[in-house]
């Protein structure tokens, strides 16, 4: 413990604050998801610091935590890269260039 | 300050500054490919810093190769979905950015 850990995860957690920024100005669908995606390796790395700032015994389980959302994160940028992500109008008519462009 | 303190102290320290601009890089960059390349790369070093940072104050060994093993995880699904995404946007027809675009 070198008393850092707290100090860096809250640098994390402003960088997590800072990145929802991308989610409101977008401007497409995939915009989004990459502040998701950061927000799967960020909380991992908040995650982990926690464990060692506060030590103890459950360490190990926060460490167990973090895989898992590593794995959730993953799931749901595959999910959508395969699956959710269309045109938006999809069935009707086919969108002007410029606007696939801007998405 | 034993070494291996200073050393993890350093590793910690990196890591948030290789997040900060991971973050700037996602804010500022103009599209969706450009992004992608600096949330795929430059967090994962981030995340691979405070790991290696946190593995040497881990207590035994068990600890900290379970911390290690959750890096080769993050680079292997980021690499997954930088891929999985960089196809489907070039599928959508959405344009790479280009400086001289008028």
């Amino acid at each position: 413990m070198t008393g850092l850990e707290l100090p860096v995860a809250l640098v994390l957690l402003l960088n997590l604050a800072v990145s929802l920024q991308r989610v409101m100005r977008g401007p497409g669908d995939a915009d989004r998801l990459l502040a998701t995606l950061l927000f799967g390796t960020t909380g991992i790395g908040i995650i982990v610091l926690l464990a060692f700032a506060d030590g103890g015994p459950a360490r190990t389980g926060f460490i167990d935590v973090a895989l898992t959302l590593a794995l959730l994160a993953t799931l749901s940028g595959i999910a959508f890269a395969r699956r959710a992500w269309r045109r938006a109008h999809d069935d009707e008519a086919e969108p002007a260039n410029d606007e696939i462009e801007a998405r | 300050m034993p070494l291996v303190e200073f050393a993890s102290a350093i590793l910690l320290v990196t890591g948030a500054i290789f997040y900060v601009v991971g973050t700037v890089g996602l804010l500022r960059f103009p599209d969706i490919y450009t992004r992608l390349h600096a949330l795929a790369k430059v967090d994962n070093l981030g995340l691979g810093c405070i790991l290696a940072g946190l593995a040497l104050q881990a207590e035994s060994v068990a600890v900290a190769l379970k911390l290690l093993l959750i890096w080769p995880l993050a680079l292997l699904a980021s690499a997954v979905i930088g891929y999985l995404i960089a196809s489907r946007a070039a599928a959508l027809g959405i344009k790479p950015w280009r400086q001289d675009k008028p």
